[in-house]
C-alpha cells in the first residue's frame, strides 16, 4: 500500500512492481512487502503475478482451441471453430512462407507462441487500475498483470526458442556440422576461425536476446505510458487513453506476430545446411 | 492505494475504447468471419449439388444405355423376323414361279398334242378317203362325203 494519496512516482513504481515470492536474506522464503524487499531477494524470487497470468492465458488458449477442436465439423463451422480455423490458417500460411525445412513441431509451436503472446498482450487493454484494485481489496498489494511486460516471461520464452534452435542445429547438421558453421562462416579460411567464432556466437546469442527484449520493450513502454496517462486528471484521461489503446490493438497483434515469425525464421535457419 | 478519480477516468476511457471496438474494430472481423462461413457453406452446397448432379447424370446415362440396348435388341429381332420373312417370300415366289412354268409347259404340251391330233385327223381323213377310194376303186366325191369324213375325223 502506498498511502492514501500516492505521489506519481509511488503510483508508477507500485504499478510496475511484481507480486514477488522469494528468498529474502533476512525473512527467508516469503512474500515481498515492498519493492526494496523484492530487490533484496535477487535471483531467488518468483513473480507470482507473471506466472499466474501467463499460465492462465496458456490455459485459456488450450481450453478454447481444444473446445473448438472437439466440436469441429467438416461442415459449416460455428463461430468459435471459424475463428480458430482462421487463426490456424493464418499461422499455417506464415509458417509455410517462413520455414523451409520439414518439421512437424514448428507449426504447432508457432500457433502456441502467437496465440499465447497475443492473449498475454491482450491483458494490457484492461485499464491499469482495475485488476490491481480488486487484488488490493483481497489483501494482495502488488499485481502487475501483463506477463509480457516482465522480461522474465519474454526472455523465458525466447530461451525456450533458443534451446530449440540449438537442438535442431545439432540434430540436423550434427555436432561437426554445427561447429563448422560456427567457425567457418562467413569467412571460409582456417586463419579466420577465431574471428568467425566470435561473430557467429554473438549472432546466435543475440537471437533469443532480441526476441525477448523486443517483446518486453514494446509491451513495457506501452504499459508505462498507460500508467502515465492514468496520472492525468480523470476528465481528460480518455483523450489520450483511447487513442493509445486503439493503437495498441495493432501493437499487441504485431508484437505477437513478430515474435512468432522470428522464432520460425530462426528455427528455419537452424534446419538449413550451408 | 485507494479508489479515487483515476478509476473513474479509466472507466470513461475504457467505455469509449469498448465503444470504439464495437463500432469500428469488431465489424470488419465479424464480417470476415461471416464471409468465410458463407464461403464454406456455399462451397459445401456446390459440392453436394455437384454430387447430386453427378448421380442424376449417371442415372440418366444408365437409362440411356438400357434404352439403347433394348432398342438394339428390338432392331435385331426385327431384322431376324424380316430376314425369315424374306426367305419365306422368296420360297413362295420360287414355288409360284415353278408352278407357273410347269403350267405353261403343260399348256404347251396340250397344244402340241392338240395340233398333232388335228394334223393326224386331217391326214387320217385323207388316208381314209384314199383308202376307201382304193377299196371302192372309185373316187369318192370328197364334197359329197365331207360330212361323213368330218364325223369320222372327229371320232378319232
Amino acid at each position: 500500500m502506498a498511502g492514501n494519496n500516492p505521489s506519481p512516482t509511488e503510483y508508477i513504481q507500485h504499478h510496475l512492481q511484481n507480486l514477488t515470492f522469494g528468498y529474502h536474506p533476512e525473512n527467508g522464503w516469503s512474500m515481498a512487502h515492498s519493492a526494496a524487499e523484492a530487490q533484496e531477494m535477487g535471483f531467488w524470487a518468483l513473480h507470482l503475478d507473471t506466472m499466474g497470468w501467463s499460465i492462465a492465458m496458456g490455459a485459456l488458449f488450450i481450453w478454447l482451441f481444444r473446445k473448438a477442436g472437439k466440436v469441429a465439423t467438416t461442415g459449416v463451422p460455428g463461430t468459435l471453430q471459424n475463428l480458430v480455423e482462421m487463426v490456424f490458417e493464418f499461422v499455417e500460411n506464415t509458417v509455410h512462407g517462413a520455414f523451409h525445412g520439414r518439421n512437424p513441431v514448428i507449426a504447432p509451436l508457432a500457433l502456441t507462441l502467437f496465440v499465447w503472446i497475443f492473449l498475454m498482450n491482450l491483458l494490457k487493454l484492461i485499464p491499469v487500475d482495475y485488476v490491481p484494485e480488486i487484488f488490493v481489496r483481497l489483501g494482495i498489494d502488488y499485481m502487475k498483470m501483463v506477463p509480457t511486460t516482465d522480461p522474465n516471461a519474454t526472455l523465458g520464452m525466447a530461451i525456450g526458442v533458443f534451446l530449440l534452435i540449438i537442438y535442431y542445429s545439432l540434430k540436423v547438421k550434427g555436432v561437426g556440422g554445427f561447429a563448422k558453421e560456427l567457425s567457418l562462416t562467413p569467412f571460409n579460411h582456417w586463419s579466420l576461425i577465431p574471428f568467425n567464432l566470435i561473430m557467429e556466437v554473438i549472432g546466435l546469442l543475440v537471437k533469443p536476446l532480441s526476441l525477448g527484449l523486443r517483446l518486453f520493450g514494446n509491451m513495457f513502454a506501452g504499459e508505462v505510458i498507460f500508467i502515465l496517462i492514468a496520472l492525468l486528471p480523470f476528465w481528460v484521461m480518455w483523450t489520450l487513453n483511447v487513442p493509445w489503446a486503439i493503437f495498441h490493438i495493432l501493437v499487441i497483434t504485431l508484437q505477437a506476430f513478430i515474435f512468432t515469425v522470428l522464432s520460425v525464421v530462426y528455427l528455419s535457419q537452424a534446419h538449413e545446411h550451408h | 492505494m485507494n479508489i479515487n478519480m483515476t478509476l473513474i477516468g479509466q472507466t470513461i476511457a475504457f467505455a469509449i475504447f469498448v465503444w470504439f471496438c464495437i463500432k469500428f474494430v469488431w465489424p470488419p472481423i465479424s464480417n470476415a468471419l461471416h464471409e468465410r462461413q458463407r464461403k464454406i457453406a456455399d462451397g459445401l452446397d456446390a459440392a453436394s449439388r455437384a454430387s447430386r448432379d453427378l448421380e442424376l447424370a449417371q442415372e440418366k446415362a444408365d437409362a440411356t444405355l438400357r434404352e439403347s440396348k433394348e432398342q438394339a435388341s428390338q432392331i435385331l429381332e426385327q431384322a431376324n423376323k424380316r430376314s425369315s420373312q424374306m426367305i419365306e417370300e422368296a420360297r413362295e415366289q420360287a414355288r409360284a414361279e415353278g408352278e407357273r412354268i410347269v403350267a405353261s409347259a403343260r399348256a404347251e404340251i396340250d397344244q402340241e398334242v392338240q395340233r398333232a391330233k388335228d394334223e393326224l385327223r386331217a391326214q387320217v381323213s385323207h388316208l381314209a378317203v384314199s383308202g376307201a377310194e382304193r377299196v371302192l376303186e372309185a373316187s369318192v366325191d370328197e364334197k359329197a362325203h365331207r360330212k361323213l369324213l368330218d364325223k369320222l375325223a372327229a371320232e378319232l
